[in-house]
């Protein structure tokens, strides 16, 4: 599926140019108070800020230059912190707003009391009902109340092939921005201006409601604590300094516990957070909260439908068996003439099949789709639910197929006999996964056509993959057990519920749930919404009703089946980019000590020298030298932050210990070597 | 192999050895399974009768703390009333000693009730047997049968699913007395009697030296006490000297039997977990996390102090022996330097030598398994404390591998990272705060003459008291004048707070665990016994508990150190 390119450079300079001046507006510090690390940063600024103006009069503080350069680092870090967040958030938005661009003002023919007014798309409210015709550019979400069109949902989707809307049913819900091809709507508003589901998800990313996610909540305390940890240890060196006869500056103070909190995870926490929105929103999902997307990585069991995610669209002709006595060509005449009026899928791939095979019925060579053209004395016999049979009619020959059951019926009620054959290739089809369907010609068997579901090329390894994650994956599908079961085994999905109706899903999702694990299903109709509210992460396709859309806590623009997997992966990347990063920021502390720590002594404890095991030119060099690492590592980190660390599906275990080596092991190497050469650049100054 | 290594290895192998059919015993007294101990069935029923307690009524967390609590209160009250009537006492007091000063008999009460055993008294002269056994040796038993039941608690919650019962703390607390404490004790108790020690109610010896001069030895019903203070990891020595005295410790086999002991149970814990909750992989995995910081703790002090002091070899003196200032000889470098190892990763606290005297890095050694406070750690509060750890562990490298953190199918969710964050905070926080007052105060009036020594080891002396103190080791690095109001008290308030916080807070976790719902294990969830979370637990508490003490060691023993080989 192609899909609408909307590529953003990480550092688009349109965007840093808006990120900049809002990292200086997230100074406030009621904004900053919601980041308790970042917090204490910029108390600890203010803090520096007064210390240097008293080290101009009084020298028992350092040298103003000192304090000064301190005071600048400590503030460049704030601003680091908060262009990360802004980063985001504008990257989030402009995403959002390319979305949003589909929906400009656009006028609106407003049916009130049958006459037509234009109003702009923004005067609309929910329950005003508007009319599309041709061309006309559908104003705003809402549900099709009366008429069929084919609408053109590019604009969203990025999906070229237009598709068919109607009213009642699955498919009567319409998207905004979207184009009317041919035919005429009347469509009721479904949402007030300002609360669809896009309004909603700009929201989120903007920072106006967005809310923490349960594990970021976790994460800040469990930050904060090591916070006060490092506030009280900063707090204790002085009175222990003072005993040790080694006044230590404010300065030094001050630089030493910026140092130790963890800076780095703290600043790039809500970027982290955002970007995943952002993510998702790229994968042209819309999360209505933060929290279903961190949920969609805790996923242990996935409901996807067969139908579009595993299997190719529909099932497909692939062999004819004649029975016992009649020839293949024979068969493949009254195949093909039994489907010649068939729309479905399954119909036309028959004729395809025959086709494929050579045989061309010599009275559809030049046939335009007007069977009454090509065989004038045909009687179409449709499909009905009393006989689960279709055919034609041609004079005295009745040509039917179906099922095998209502065949058999058929030929029996008439005094012949199925043969033992025909009995055995039903058998044999069925066992290996096919639908069988069986053909008669004046109520005796001609052979059986072989149905079969095309399984999407890659759709195993995605499962395989899937498997690996620890997620579980259920197909759902109307087919009879035995066939899902072949399917489901081919596929190489784990479980499977066949001949499935809405209440079996939701049957299912709450026996899943209540042995303890998180379900996540897609779906698009009405009668889906009750499962799609049950599960922990429910899909609803954009495509599909209202009321499912309201019942899922995602929404699918691209009414993509398999979005299900990519979702999933969105919310583990979020949760492992969160981890590593805090994993990082606390292994840096162990190179900061050594930095810091024989700075703080070294002058009155002179044999402290051996701790200082990277060299560092002079305690104040030392000192400056860990807070510029400090400061400078923020915005080396932000691509990471912004695009997430890469979730491999290598099994738990392993994965924790790759990320341990890369970010523990990483995280403790890294400032040892940043420090130093930082050290050695600034060396020359003193 | 030096012999003096092999003499330590043998005790730790044979810890080892011991401890796992013990853990398996331990596990069925817990669980409240049939044992050969149920001979004291008609006893403890009878207590129960007697104290009108239900000991079969399930109760959740926070009843069992308040159980705890109540419980521990009345313990603080008759030790503080009897403490402070020694005077009164109408027998057991042949050598007729005084009432205790108030704020020594706060801090003592408080010490023998916490597990901690800080004796700011000398035992031979401050208290009467009355006392000794009334007080300190009933405590010993009762405040480690705390930890155990508590622990138990533990146990149980983390077996529960979306039920807050965790069981009864009443019951838990008796069977830990009498089927885990008592049979131990008894047995080291009548090993230290063959070995030397006395067990009297006769007063003071009186012997005639060969110079004439009359000597009282102090005696008394030692090796009793003598047993629960290791059995319990408490740590309360009968006389001020602890183990180093020959009536504490006689022998080299009485030392190995003690040292054991010392180890036992808290390992032995370890491994009923494995046992009582069917996760005996990750019992391993906690027992090699511990172990692995056990034995780099153990080579360094034991490196240190067989190589000798700079110090004394600079002056020409033959230090072969290794460093021997305040050793006993029948003992040694080696055997001096694990006993420290064990008794301050146990919470333990009693001394075959004196810590003060050790060299600097050995005495850091010393103070960082305190502050770690969870390698084996106490009975049954070390794996308490380690759980915290664990907690904190599972939810950074869950979030690591890309899910919720989950804990034995749990999910750690905020409630239980801010109950784990706290607690792991507290330690760092009370030594911190404490000694950082302290040294106020002793830079301030220097005068006030709390310290033996100046400069950096007066400092250690400070830190380690406190770290012993909220660590409840009890073990003193001495040379500190502590019998003062200002040290009775703050000590006495650390060590509360350093005792019960630790507690609550955990079971208040497992509690909050023991009601979510259990979740299944699959191929995404992270298990807690691979090497890779060995790694993130080793990492944790290096992180909370080494670094947040690094500048505060820095100035002390480190210091030390590089003062002593940096010319």
């Amino acid at each position: 599926m192609k899909r609408v390119v909307r590529k953003l450079k990480l550092l688009e300079p349109a965007l840093v140019r808006t990120s900049v001046k809002k990292s200086f507006i997230k100074l406030d510090p009621r904004v900053m108070m919601k980041n308790p690390v970042m917090f204490c940063v910029e108390i600890g600024t203010v803090i520096m800020l007064v210390v240097s103006i008293y080290s101009f009069a009084f020298t028992d503080q350092g040298s103003p230059a000192y304090n000064i350069s301190i005071f600048f680092i400590l503030l460049i870090t704030l601003l680091f912190a908060n262009f990360a967040e802004a980063l985001a958030e504008a990257r989030g938005k402009a995403q959002a707003d390319s979305l949003r661009k589909t929906r400009e003002d656009t006028p609106a023919k407003v049916v009130i009391s049958d006459r037509i007014m234009i109003r702009s798309s923004s005067s609309l409210r929910k329950g005003d009902i508007f009319l599309c015709e041709p061309n006309d550019v559908i104003p705003t979400d809402g549900e099709i109340i009366e008429g069929i069109a084919t609408v053109d949902e590019s604009a969203i989707t990025g999906e070229s092939a237009p598709v068919i809307r109607e009213a009642g049913g699955d498919k009567s819900s319409v998207t905004g921005g979207t184009t009317v091809l041919s035919d005429r709507i009347k469509v009721l508003v479904t949402t007030q201006p300002g609360e669809s589901f896009l309004d909603k998800m700009i929201n989120l990313v903007e920072g106006a409601s967005r809310q923490k996610t349960p594990n970021e909540i976790a994460l800040t305390i469990l930050l904060s604590a090591f916070t006060i940890v490092f506030l009280l240890v900063t707090a204790t060196l002085k009175p222990f300094g003072d005993y040790a006869n080694t006044p230590i500056n404010i300065g030094a103070l001050i630089a030493l516990f910026v140092c130790l909190i963890p800076t780095t995870i703290g600043g790039l926490l809500s970027a982290i957070g955002i970007a995943g929105m952002d993510r998702a929103l790229r994968a042209n999902v819309i999360a209505k909260s933060g929290r279903a997307v961190e949920t969609a990585g805790d996923v242990d069991v996935l409901l996807l439908d067969k139908t579009g995610t595993i299997t190719i669209g529909n099932r497909k002709a692939t062999a004819f068996h004649p029975a016992n006595g009649f020839d293949i060509d024979q068969l493949m005449e009254c195949a093909t003439l039994s489907s010649v009026a068939d729309e479905t899928p399954e119909g036309k791939s028959v004729i395809e099949l025959a086709n494929s095979k050579g045989y061309t019925h010599p009275s559809l060579v030049g046939f335009k789709g007007d069977i009454t053209y090509a065989l004038p004395n045909a009687k179409i016999v449709k499909f009905s639910a009393s006989t689960r049979t279709s055919g034609i009619d041609l004079g005295t020959r009745t040509i039917r197929k179906g099922a095998f059951d209502s065949i058999r019926n058929l030929v029996e009620q008439s005094g012949n006999k199925l043969p033992q054959d025909v009995e055995k290739f039903v058998k044999d089809i069925a066992d290996n996964g096919g639908t069988p369907l069986v053909v008669a010609e004046n109520h005796k068997a001609v052979g059986v056509i072989e149905l079969q579901d095309i399984i999407k090329p890659g759709i195993t390894q995605r499962f395989d993959r899937l498997r690996k994650m620890g997620v579980k994956t259920v197909m759902v599908t109307g087919d009879n057990p035995l066939t899902a079961k072949y399917i489901s085994l081919v596929a190489g999905v784990d479980d499977f519920i066949a001949e499935a109706s809405p209440e079996d899903k939701l049957e299912y999702i709450r026996k899943e749930q209540a042995s303890g694990k998180l379900v996540a299903m897609m779906g698009d109709g009405t009668n889906d919404a009750p499962a799609l509210a049950q599960a922990d992460v429910g899909v609803a396709m954009n495509s599909g009703t209202q009321a499912a859309k309201e019942a899922g806590n995602m929404v699918d623009l691209d009414n993509d089946p398999t979005k299900l997997i990519e979702v999933v992966e969105i919310g583990k990347q979020l949760l492992i980019t969160r981890g590593t990063l805090t994993t990082f920021s606390i292994a840096n502390d162990v190179a900061k000590f050594f930095a810091i720590i024989p700075a703080l002594f070294v002058v009155s404890i002179p044999s402290l020298q051996a701790l200082n095991i990277m060299h560092l030119f002079n305690p104040e060099s030392a000192i400056l030298s860990a807070v510029i690492f400090n400061a400078l590592i923020i915005p080396l980190l932000i691509p990471l932050a912004l695009r997430g660390v890469q979730y491999k599906p290598i099994g738990a275990d392993a994965l924790l210990a790759r990320n341990l080596v890369i970010y523990g092991l990483g995280g403790i190497i890294t400032p040892f070597v940043g420090i130093k050469l930082i050290d050695l650049i600034i060396t020359p100054i003193f | 192999m030096n012999s003096e290594i092999i003499g330590i290895a043998f005790i730790f192998v044979l810890t080892i050895a011991l401890a796992l059919p013990f853990a398996k015993y331990c596990s069925r007294v817990l669980k409240g399974e049939p044992v050969w101990s149920d001979i004291l069935l008609p006893v403890e029923r009878m207590v129960f009768k007697w104290s009108g307690v239900d000991p079969n009524r399930p109760m959740d967390w926070k009843e069992n703390m308040t159980a705890m609590l109540v419980l521990n209160g009345v313990f603080f009250v008759v030790a503080m009333i009897l403490l402070l009537t020694q005077t009164y006492h109408p027998f057991w007091n042949p050598d007729h000693i005084g009432s205790m000063e108030p704020t020594t008999a706060f801090n003592t009460a408080i010490s023998f009730m916490t597990n901690t055993n800080l004796q700011h008294y000398s035992g031979e002269t401050g208290a009467t047997y009355l006392s000794q056994l009334l007080v300190f040796c009933f405590l010993q038993f009762v405040s480690a049968g705390t930890g155990i039941a508590a622990m138990a608690l533990l146990f149980k919650a983390l077996t529960l699913s979306e039920s807050g019962k965790v069981g009864n703390f009443y019951y838990l607390f008796l069977r830990s007395c009498t089927r885990i404490l008592l049979p131990v004790s008894v047995l080291l108790a009548l090993i230290l009697v063959w070995q030397g020690s006395p067990s009297t109610f006769k007063a003071a010896a009186e012997v005639v030296t060969l110079e004439s001069d009359t000597l009282h030895v102090a005696t008394g019903p030692v090796a009793p006490m003598v047993a629960i203070k290791q059995v319990g990891t408490n740590g309360g020595g009968y006389f001020g000297p602890n183990s180093t005295h020959p009536f504490e410790n006689p022998t080299y086999v009485s030392n190995i039997a003690e040292n054991v002991a010392i180890l036992f149970i808290p390992i032995s814990l370890v491994f009923a977990f494995g046992y009582y909750t069917g996760r005996r992989r990750a019992a391993l995995a906690f027992f090699g996390t511990m172990t692995i910081m056990f034995l780099l703790l153990t080579i360094t002090s034991v490196y240190f102090e067989m190589k000798g002091s700079p110090a004394i070899h600079a002056m020409g003196i033959d230090d072969s022996l290794g460093n021997m200032e305040g050793k006993e000889v029948r003992f040694g470098a080696a055997a001096s330097s694990f006993w420290g190892i064990s008794t301050t990763s146990t919470s333990n606290g009693s001394v075959n030598s004196m810590h003060d005297s050790h060299t600097p890095l050995s005495g850091a050694a010393f103070m960082l398994d305190m502050m770690i406070n969870a390698i084996y750690g106490g009975v049954g509060v070390g794996f308490i404390n380690f759980f915290v750890f664990v907690v904190i562990g599972v939810f950074i490298s869950g979030l690591m591998v890309g899910r919720t953190p989950e804990l034995f199918g749990k999910k750690i969710e905020a409630r239980e990272v801010k109950i784990a964050a706290l607690v792991a905070i507290a330690h760092p926080f009370f030594i911190l705060l404490s000694t950082a007052i302290a040294t106020h105060i002793a830079s301030r009036q220097p005068e006030i003459g709390w310290l033996a020594n100046p400069s950096y080891h007066g400092f250690s002396e400070m830190l380690y008291e406190f770290t012993s103190a909220s660590a409840n080791n009890g073990s003193g690095f001495e040379g500190l004048g502590d019998a003062t109001p200002f040290w009775n008290i703050a000590c006495g308030l650390v060590m509360i707070f350093g005792r019960f916080i630790p507690i609550i807070g955990p079971v208040a976790i497992a509690g909050s665990l023991a009601m979510k719902r259990r979740i299944p294990e699959g191929a995404g969830t992270m298990k807690v016994d691979s090497p890779a979370f060995v790694a993130v637990l080793l990492s944790v508490i290096i992180i909370i508990a080494a670094l947040s003490f690094f500048p505060a060691l820095t100035l002390g023993p480190v210091a030390e150190y590089f003062s002593m080989i940096v010319k």
